[in-house]
């Protein structure tokens, strides 16, 4: 009973202020919200990851492979069932180009282990087109929307993954048209009393394949870019939230004082505050965990587009509802709440009965812990600065991230305070005396606020700093390394061959394009032969080289890798790279390989040729007079290369930079998202402090300012706070950009790229953060200007 | 005249219908005169104040100041009226904490644009407040603040000064001094000085008294 | 044993886990474009015939043992390889449209184990041929002389598996009218031979460990197009050896509306064979036993009366339940009443 008259009266402090109430809830929900959203993105991620790792025909079984990643003959893999062993084959390849390219997995029912699971073909028209010479394809509804040319007719099915086609072995080697196995699946149970697979078949390797490992290893550096902008718009969210709790707290001083005063113990009164704030926590985090589906449902198709192009690996763009991170988002906001309502708390359990009546004790405090922030600033530029001596790794590389960004903002109040009162002397006019003294009163008031938006502006330049910059680079090497003119790609090895003969007659310069899958280092990777041509000399961009890098690999005595490859396997030229098991060249030198995720390494063609004679050859480049591309695109037409298949090199450009714009949409989003969280915060703490603010503002307007002119003030210091915070978070956000291009990316993708200064990048932010303070400001101010006086005459008279 | 006040009215909607706080009220007070506004809580003696401070609006009834009819001004015109004819002490003070003392006592006189730097040195000593000049309004006593106040009003040579229960939250002695200091400064800078008390103590130190009964003079 | 016709194809069709193949399969009493149907008087050609018949849409090779253990334990053992074809032709590419499928088991008088292996034609990976005769799936194999009187048997599954030699005493015998087996009175046949008169030797292994068994041996040769009345729902079919040296086969097809079919071969030691006309042979369940919840009858009462038999028929182990894809109970039985023996008996339709 007396509980409920204590909730009682401690309730109708929010009835009286609901717009606090909404502030207090909202921010904690936008807290919410955006970690939320960030996990339901990284957990669906994850279990589509899980998910193609089990799709049909894949299965978590060991495997057997030949080294070099050559085919397994048909041969071997009869051999090996006559032998006992319970083994099923499967061909993989790539299919297509471009964004429709898919992998195309070939089966055999027959042979598959019953937990690999197979194909529904409940229909008997499918079971006799699986069989037939056309075959019949299984694909996810996302990837049929978008197949290449082609395929035979296309069933669609959940649980193959998406990108994949699932298909008879003998379809998917027409399609392929390749000859052999990828891999042969190993049944878990095996008869007894076998052959051991190395007195059978010595050249054959057992591997235990985790190809969500693959993926989760490559894609791993991205999501933890996301966990940490989550962390950051919720290290942003809970400022709001501390600062909401806060005032609420302290407004309610004396009624804590009259109700213990009346009786109350401490111990039930920090009860029902408790209480209090678990209600709101759980109020805020279903609004949460809403705003999270939301933010992750809009944010999703960008995603899966961005691990598409950067990773390939496969993200449907539609959400699940995963009840994993809507408690995780619950937990979240229990956890905010609490961090948040802790210190005051605390504070009110140590509440002497007749302590006075401080109303700006709170904003005192928060002065006197400027200085413990700063020491706190200190301590954690030291973490960072050993950290940036001594960590490694990519995880390292964040926590330095965090570190420094945590330090700047704890530092953000002292700095403030002391440029305000630098500034002081500076000013003309009695009005602008007092806004400056004024400002700097308020700087403790606002610094939670100031610190998100500090957080949030830094992060938006240091990221479009590395944005931008990669994206320069990447555009000028792109113009380097796409040198020729046209790229072709023809429908089969025959006409391959018309391909050939029309290039070599029409065009200057005829450059087959020959790849491989294989592992190097252990890893996938890529292996290209290259043919004898300046073309490769004059353009290919090397980061590092030995003397005549490309003589050397013409002639065969040498392999050139990308930059990924050179830094994860921490290679040196000169040393020797293993290609397969008895194929090693010394490395001459080493190539940027922007956005691609796999090690690459390149070979003199008639080497690759030899030694994987199975290797696709339908692809060309070609050199010819840019005036001639079209006339040469007609030519091959006509000889019935499929449109499609021909792009000129602008073509490419296009398409390349079209990835990557929509591979950092995602960052660009979440940056507008945590600029917006700031500035809701600073809405939120000046929204409150108004209330705070009405008797230093009413002797002002006793003394002739009009309503309309103090509101214009508040407008103004809003603008002067986010500008000085803004030119604080210039120099901060280079900082950080160095940091992502010189350690973070190197850590996650494998390159470094140099940086490049955006100034009118960092004007125009300053406009946003302008325009961001002025919209918090606005609510606050126009209240002000439509102040009743006889509000402003009851300062004067209230006994406080 | 410096002050005419003739038949102001103002009603305020209460619980039961309209409650006159002031009924048809008319009083006059010439410059460098003082007259102390007295009355019971709820007479309408702060109201009264309000109204010729500008602070507030009029139902019925004409206030002249200086011979401006104030009555019906806008909200600009009434503004710069509080800026440069009229000074305010409250019983709280109202200091601007951020500014220090020496900011403050000059703060009005620059708001008015007519600083008078040894007019406000003369009310700074007058009032004992040299001493104390650097420091903040939260780091001075209650007496200390409200001579703070008072100085701040006076250093910008209103032509009215309002004072609401100026000495109320102060000590018996320091309100005779406090009065006694407003009084004089008004005095030597021909002000006119309108002081709503409950205090006859106070109120003798004032050249005339008005009483308020229920929103009418007596 | 034309009874085993209408497993095949619906083995073969939840073996792949393709549903659709079962149905496509459900109709195997029509007729179907392109297949060939068993026609009255034709001669078989040995030992081309033992081999595989693609232009027939079903064929098997299947062997049942009943083994008699070193320790005294009688066992039985199965060897089965299935032949299905999607289309009458047959060709050495990955595309045949030619299926197979391995059945292979022991029972203990405690224990059953089980295997299944699947693969498609034109491989390699399974197949028979004639001469030299070879029948195979992965490595079990059945192999020996081209009239069949020499075998060798092997096979093994995760738990056992045996090696079993088989030498016949007795001629190849034919079923129905020269080995024109019909299966219903709508008149849906088969090509029909066995080899019942096999003496075995060799060795099982199970969990509790290797064997030297001994005992006799009955091997099933047919094949079809369209061996099953429509409504046909299940069968159980006897193989049954008696002490005087006669043997039994006779089956009892049962159709949904309650209506039997029986059918049947007298066969003498010296091979002579009598088909039996629908009716003559009688069998009806005596005791049913629960075999992970299905119903199945494990005792039987057998009557020929023409050549004074009645016998009851009881399974060795009851729980002889075939755990494969398409599953069926399959094992052996002792035979006692008017004559004594042993025998084999299959059973489905019991799910």
């Amino acid at each position: 009973m007396m509980t409920r008259v204590v909730l009682q009266a401690l309730l109708s402090h929010w009835w009286r202020r609901p717009l606090q109430l909404v502030t207090l809830l909202f921010g904690l929900a936008l807290a919410t919200g955006l970690w939320t959203g960030v996990q339901a993105i990284n957990q669906e991620a994850r279990s589509s990851y899980d998910a193609a790792a089990q799709a049909l025909g894949q299965g978590d079984f060991d495997r057997l492979v030949a080294q070099g990643g050559a085919l397994i003959q048909r041969q071997t893999f009869v051999d090996l069932r006559r032998a006992g062993w319970l083994v099923s084959p499967v061909i993989e390849g790539r299919y297509g180009r471009g964004e429709d390219r898919v992998t195309v997995i070939g089966l055999d029912p027959f042979t598959l282990p019953p937990s690999a699971g197979a194909p529904d073909l409940s229909d008997d028209n499918d079971l006799a087109q699986w069989f037939s010479d056309d075959g019949l394809i299984f694909v996810h509804p996302e990837t049929q929307a978008a197949l290449p040319d082609g395929l035979p007719r296309a069933i669609p099915n959940l649980s193959v993954a998406i990108g994949e086609v699932v298909t008879d072995v003998t379809t998917a080697w027409r399609l392929l048209e390749v000859d052999g196995f990828s891999h042969l699946i190993i049944a878990p149970q095996q008869p007894i009393g076998l052959t051991p697979l190395d007195d059978l078949i010595p050249s054959l390797e057992r591997v235990r394949p985790d190809p969500a490992g693959d993926i989760a290893q490559l894609t791993r550096s991205f999501h933890l870019n996301l966990t940490a902008f989550g962390l950051l718009s919720f290290a942003v969210g809970l400022f709001i939230v501390h600062a909401a709790i806060g005032l609420a707290f302290e407004q309610r001083r004396g009624m804590f004082r009259t109700l213990r005063a009346l009786g109350v113990s401490t111990r039930r009164l920090v009860a029902v505050l408790a209480g209090e704030t678990l209600v709101l926590a759980i109020l805020a985090g279903l609004l949460g965990i809403g705003l999270g589906y939301l933010v992750a449902a809009t944010l999703l198709p960008g995603v899966a587009a961005t691990l598409r192009g950067l990773y390939g690996a496969a993200v449907p763009g539609t959400l699940s509802l995963d009840p994993a991170w809507a408690l995780s988002g619950f937990g979240i906001a229990l956890a905010g709440a609490a961090a948040a309502a802790g210190q005051s708390l605390w504070q009110v359990a140590k509440l002497p009965i007749l302590a006075p009546a401080k109303p700006r004790a709170w904003a005192m405090a928060m002065d006197r812990s400027q200085t413990r922030l700063a020491l706190a600033a200190l301590v954690l530029f030291a973490v960072t600065v050993v950290l940036l001596i001594f960590g490694s790794g990519l995880v390292a590389g964040f926590l330095l991230l965090g570190a420094f960004l945590l330090g700047a903002a704890f530092l953000l109040p002292w700095v403030l305070s002391r440029l305000l009162r630098l500034a002081a002397p500076l000013a003309r006019g009695p009005i602008t005396q007092w806004a400056l003294a004024d400002t700097r009163q308020q700087v403790p008031g606002l610094s939670l606020a100031l610190m998100a938006l500090l957080l949030a502006l830094a992060t938006n330049i240091g990221v479009g700093t590395m944005v931008s910059s990669f994206r320069l680079t990447f555009a000028g090497w792109l113009d380097q390394r796409l040198a020729s003119e046209i790229y072709v790609t023809a429908r089969d090895s025959q006409q391959s061959e018309d391909v050939r003969a029309l290039l070599e007659g029409q065009a200057d310069a005829v450059l087959p394009i020959r790849s491989t899958d294989i592992r190097l280092e252990g890893q996938p990777a890529q292996l290209f032969g290259v043919v004898d041509h300046p073309t490769y000399e004059q353009g290919w961009p090397l980061i590092t080289a030995l003397d005549t890098p490309w003589a050397q690999v013409a002639s065969g005595q040498a392999v050139l890798i990308n930059e990924q490859l050179w830094r994860r396997a921490d290679l040196t030229l000169g040393s020797e790279l293993a290609l397969t098991a008895d194929w090693a060249l010394p490395i001459v030198g080493v190539y940027s390989d922007y956005g691609n995720p796999e090690g690459q390494a390149i070979v003199a063609q008639a080497e690759l040729l030899q030694r994987f004679p199975d290797v696709s050859t339908l692809g060309y480049a070609a050199r010819t007079d840019p005036a001639q591309v079209e006339a040469l695109r007609a030519a091959l037409i006509d000889i019935g290369v499929p449109a499609g298949n021909i792009l000129n090199q602008a073509e490419v450009k296009t398409f390349s930079l079209d990835v990557f714009d929509r591979t950092f949409l995602v960052t660009a989003a979440l940056n507008v998202l945590t600029l917006g969280v700031a500035a809701f915060a600073m809405l939120a703490s000046l929204t409150t402090l108004a209330g705070l603010r009405l008797p230093q503002l009413a002797p002002l307007w006793a003394m002739g300012l009009t309503r309309r002119h103090l509101a214009l003030v508040e407008l103004a210091r809003a603008v002067l706070f986010a500008a000085i915070t803004w030119a604080l978070a210039v120099p901060l956000g280079l900082i950080l950009a160095w940091v992502l291009l010189a350690v973070v990316n190197v850590e996650a993708f494998g390159w470094r790229l140099p940086m490049f200064p955006f100034p009118f990048d960092w004007a125009r932010l300053a406009i946003w953060a302008i325009v961001a303070a002025l919209l918090a400001a606005a609510l606050p101010a126009y209240r002000l200007a439509r102040i009743a006086p006889a509000q402003l005459i009851k300062v004067f008279a209230d006994e406080r | 005249m410096l002050l005419t006040v003739d038949a102001v009215t103002k009603t305020y909607p209460g619980d039961t219908g309209p409650l006159t706080v002031l009924d048809a009220v008319s009083l006059s007070l010439s410059a460098g005169e003082s007259l102390a506004l007295m009355g019971e809580s709820g007479s309408g003696k702060s109201t009264l104040l309000h109204l010729v401070g500008g602070l507030d609006t009029a139902d019925a009834g004409t206030i002249t100041l200086n011979g401006t009819v104030i009555t019906g001004l806008d909200d600009r015109a009434l503004a710069e009226l509080r800026r440069t004819q009229i000074g305010v002490v409250f019983q709280q003070f109202n200091l601007i904490p951020s500014l220090t003392v020496v900011q403050n006592l000059a703060f009005h006189a620059r708001l008015a644009g007519r600083l008078d730097e040894t007019w406000v040195n003369t009310v700074s000593e007058r009032l004992g407040l040299t001493t104390v000049g650097a420091r903040y309004p939260e780091q001075l006593s209650g007496g200390q603040q409200q001579r703070v106040a008072i100085g701040r009003a006076i250093a910008a040579k209103p032509a009215l000064l309002l004072a609401d229960e100026p000495t109320g939250n102060l000590d018996e002695d320091t309100a005779d001094t406090v009065m006694s200091l407003l009084v004089d400064l008004t005095k030597e800078a021909n002000t006119g000085l309108l002081v709503v008390t409950h205090s006859q103590a106070r109120a003798a130190a004032l050249d005339r008294h008005l009483t308020l009964s229920k929103g009418s003079l007596a | 044993m034309s009874v085993k016709a209408g497993i095949i194809g619906l083995l073969l069709a939840a073996a792949v886990a393709f549903s659709a193949l079962a149905q496509g399969f459900a109709g195997l009493g029509q007729e179907v474009d392109g297949f060939k149907n068993p026609e009255r008087g034709t001669p078989f050609d040995f030992p081309a015939d033992h081999g595989p018949h693609p232009e027939y849409r079903i064929e098997w090779w299947y062997l049942t043992t009943n083994l008699r253990g070193a320790d005294g334990q009688d066992y039985g053992a199965q060897w089965t390889l299935f032949r299905s074809a999607r289309e009458p032709r047959s060709d050495d590419t990955w595309n045949s449209p030619q299926s197979w499928m391995g059945h292979a088991a022991i029972t203990t008088e405690t224990n059953h184990f089980s295997a299944e292996r699947f693969a498609r034609g034109g491989a390699g990976q399974a197949g028979a041929v004639g001469s030299p005769f070879e029948a195979w799936i992965d490595d079990w194999k059945m192999v020996g002389a081209d009239d069949l009187s020499d075998l060798q048997v092997t096979a093994r599954g995760q738990d056992f598996s045996y090696d079993l030699r088989l030498e016949a005493q007795g001629p190849l015998i034919f079923h129905g009218d020269r080995g024109f087996s019909v299966k219903s009175v709508e008149g849906q046949a088969s090509y029909y031979y066995s080899q019942p008169f096999y003496e075995v030797s060799g060795q099982i292994q199970t969990p509790e460990g290797a064997v030297e068994v001994t005992g006799n041996a009955w091997l099933d040769r047919e094949y079809s197009s369209q061996p099953l009345g429509r409504t046909q729902s299940g069968w159980d079919w006897f193989s049954l050896s008696f002490d005087d040296g006669n043997k039994l086969m006779g089956f009892l097809l049962r159709d949904t509306d309650g209506d039997t079919f029986t059918a049947g071969t007298w066969i003498t030691p010296e091979g002579e064979t009598t088909a039996l006309e629908n009716g003559q042979f009688q069998a009806r369940a005596l005791d049913i036993t629960d075999v992970d919840g299905r119903q199945v009858p494990t005792t039987w009462q057998v009557m020929l009366p023409s050549f004074g038999i009645d016998v009851t028929v009881e399974a060795v182990n009851t729980q002889a339940w075939m755990d494969v894809i398409f599953s069926y109970w399959e094992g052996p039985v002792r035979v006692s009443g008017s004559h004594s023996g042993i025998g084999y008996l299959e059973m489905t339709g019991y799910e």
